[in-house]
């Protein structure tokens, strides 16, 4: 068993861990850090009767996800008070939607930028209220920006000159250059109030976000923890009216997918047609758990695959080839 | 990772892993008096930034729990170097259990000196000199404030003097255990210092905190009272933890400003320093 | 008419340093080294929420005011609404 399968099995029983090696516990946590889910691993871990090296490895990850989620729900809070004049439904996305909602992905998760889904016909005022607030644009890079506008299902990041925080305002989960397109509408029309006037995506359209972020969207980096996700939203509410939903977004394949990668991964609870893994899902599976014992990922063709995979899901191939030439005269080289 | 070492300092644990032999020699060497704890808080690893720059002119990357993304590597005669960075590198970036101050500090008679202050402000050397004169060290880099107790954990890593640092600690330590020169690196030439015995002995022990100092080097001598204001926001400068502590580090640091008394002193080489921190202590 | 409203009281710890204060927020982590008339003005507002004119009427009554003057008052509101103490409503 690698130490990236490890950890899935881990937060899957963490009773696991009951006659760990001293090398396995160090590995374990070297690849929940390299995931950004230390703060996951620890919570599940808490309670059982711990070394006490250990114990502290876990008291210190939970004391600063609490911290994140502080600051994150903070950014959050700050994002209404700037918006509210306009009356837009703001819809929270991703890690501060869970913490919002008190949804069970949120225990221990990192989070990061804050994620927001606003009408695309109110952009202009959302991005104007932003910069009266305090937000300022990240990269001043014509072409980046050009790019992002034109293409991109957000507007470009912007952080906060005094928190140092980012915000990336969407208005739909995928670019506009992939090929599947979500119904941005129907994201917002069922979208939930929160207490403060926020909102958050409706449960199905929750996991729905999740698997386009996963399998549609990124390169699959920072896959287990967007799996993780996954598998706690089915737990916090069942796959009822899921596969349907899916479907209406155009994402039915990949709601499949995500449901027999998390039921391979996790044990999760799904339906019976999900529950066998396809030939290319081995595939997903190695790639989602490739970390060896210093959190490095290892397998690098298969790390290429997707890398070469998550862009020309994203672009046809026409535009990929100017994207990459543009990034090429800049000296980009992808990470690896 | 072909070759690895476990070590402790202070309260903290590191699994150290490298893909060349040099660097780990080196390690075990300087810090064969340490401890090696089973289970460590952070890995670090040195490794080719491209298979075959293992052998042809072979630069070494910092990885780690914790990086940064545009970490420079370094030749493979610093590979020690570049340890000792993916270590601090790790308390910088994800210490969490305790408020880290960039400072260094001594201690006797259970009474802790901070100094802290910018680089090149010399508290790496005024730290080596004091523990010459018999002050137990406790650290030339950081120091942890547990902010349930109050109390200041020592971080004694090898001590890394710059330039004409290194011929001051010499003169001042010919018994001393030297690491090998390192020059030309990207501060200078750096030469790691070990710390004594009895730093390493005792290092587990955490002392009062009894004096803060925000020392200048190449000032004339000159001494005046930081009010706890000054102190605070100073302090928090040098920190790299306090945001993320949130109430933990607020406590913390409000406590340390309030009850321990701070000091600017400005000297104009080694020899005043250390008489005005000795007055002062 | 625009009202203000501090951060709750139960969210802030206030120390008095010496010619500064410290104040930790607790709902954004956030630790604000301010100088008067910032803590005078968290306490006047307390848990209500008051117009520039009613919390300068209210600071009137408990200080002795040198500059009474609503504009300065409503700039001093505006950083405490971007440092996030204040919420403007």
């Amino acid at each position: 068993m690698t130490p990236g399968w490890r950890l899935a099995a881990v937060l899957r029983d963490p009773g696991r861990t009951e006659h760990f090696s001293a090398r396995q516990w160090t590995e374990l946590f070297a690849v929940a850090r390299a995931e950004q889910m230390a703060g996951t691993l620890a919570h599940r871990l808490d309670g059982l009767d711990l070394h006490p090296t250990v114990q502290r490895l876990v008291d210190d990850a939970i004391a600063s996800a609490g911290q994140v989620r502080l600051a994150a729900l903070w950014e959050a809070e700050m994002a209404r008070r700037a918006l509210a004049p306009l009356g837009v439904p703001v819809v929270l996305l991703k890690g501060t939607a869970f913490a919002a909602a008190g949804l069970s992905p949120s225990l221990g998760r990192n989070i990061g930028d804050l994620d927001i889904l606003v009408p695309r016909e109110r952009m202009d005022e959302v991005e104007a209220a932003l910069l009266a607030a305090g937000w300022e644009w990240v990269k001043p890079d014509p072409y980046d920006d050009a790019y992002y506008r034109r293409w991109m299902h957000e507007l470009p990041p912007l952080i906060h000159r005094e928190r140092d925080r980012m915000i990336d305002v969407h208005h739909t989960i995928l670019p506009l250059t992939a090929r599947i397109r979500p119904d941005a509408g129907a994201l917002l029309a069922d979208s939930e109030p929160l207490e403060n006037g926020l909102r958050t995506l409706s449960r199905t359209d929750l996991l729905v976000h999740a698997v386009a972020h996963l399998l549609a969207d990124g390169d699959l980096a920072g896959g287990m923890r967007n799996l993780w996700d996954f598998h706690c939203l089915v737990q916090d509410g069942g796959t009822m009216g899921l596969a349907e939903r899916a479907r209406h977004h155009g994402l039915g394949r990949e709601m499949a997918r995500a449901g027999r990668l998390s039921h391979a991964l996790y044990g999760t609870e799904v339906p019976f047609e999900w529950q066998a893994l396809k030939p290319l899902d081995h595939l997903y599976l190695r790639r989602l758990t490739a970390r060896d014992g210093w959190g490095r990922q290892g397998r690098r063709l298969t790390r290429l695959g997707f890398y070469v995979r998550s862009h020309w899901l994203r672009m046809p191939p026409l535009m990929l080839a100017r994207h990459l030439w543009t990034k090429y005269r800049k000296g980009y080289r992808p990470v690896g | 990772m072909r070759h690895v070492a476990h070590l402790g300092i202070g309260p903290v644990g590191f699994r150290i892993g490298s893909d060349w032999r040099g660097p780990i020699a080196q390690l075990e060497t300087l810090y064969r008096d340490y401890p090696k704890p089973s289970i460590p808080d952070f890995s670090v690893h040195l490794f080719a930034a491209r298979p075959w720059r293992k052998y042809l002119r072979p630069s070494v990357m910092i990885g780690g729990d914790y990086t940064i993304p545009d970490a420079a590597p370094l030749p493979l005669a610093q590979g020690l170097l570049a340890a000792e960075m993916g270590m601090n590198l790790q308390m910088a970036l994800a210490q969490r259990r305790y408020l880290l101050l960039h400072a260094s500090a001594v201690e006797r008679d259970g009474k802790a000196v901070l100094m802290t202050g910018i680089s090149g402000a010399g508290k790496s050397t005024l730290a080596a000199l004091l523990m010459a004169r018999g002050w137990r060290l406790m650290g030339d880099e950081f120091v942890l404030i547990d902010p349930a107790t109050g109390l200041a954990h020592g971080f004694p890593r090898l001590i890394s003097l710059k330039n004409q640092a290194i011929a001051v600690a010499q003169a001042a330590m010919p018994e001393g255990r030297f690491g090998p020169l390192l020059p030309g690196t990207p501060k200078g030439d750096i030469r790691h210092l070990v710390p004594d015995a009895r730093a390493i002995r005792a290092m587990a022990e955490p002392a009062q905190p009894a004096l803060l100092l925000f020392p200048r080097f190449g000032f004339d001598a000159a001494e005046r009272p930081v009010p706890p204001s000054e102190a605070f926001v100073r302090l928090t400068q040098s920190s790299t933890n306090y945001v993320h502590l949130a109430e933990r580090g607020f406590d913390a640091l409000t406590r340390l400003v309030q009850s321990v008394p701070a000091r600017a002193i400005d000297y104009p080489d080694t020899d005043s320093g250390i008489a005005l921190v000795e007055a002062l202590a | 008419m625009t009202s203000y409203r501090a951060a709750g009281p139960e969210t802030l710890r206030i120390i008095p340093l010496d010619a500064l204060t410290l104040v930790y927020h607790r709902a954004s982590g956030i630790t604000h080294v301010v100088d008067a008339p910032v803590p005078e003005m968290l306490e006047a507002l307390g848990r209500d929420d008051l117009s520039v004119d009613q919390l300068l009427a209210r600071l009137s009554e408990r200080y002795d005011l040198l500059d009474a003057d609503p504009a300065a008052l409503a700039i001093r509101l505006d950083e405490l609404v971007e440092a996030g103490l204040v919420e403007r409503l």
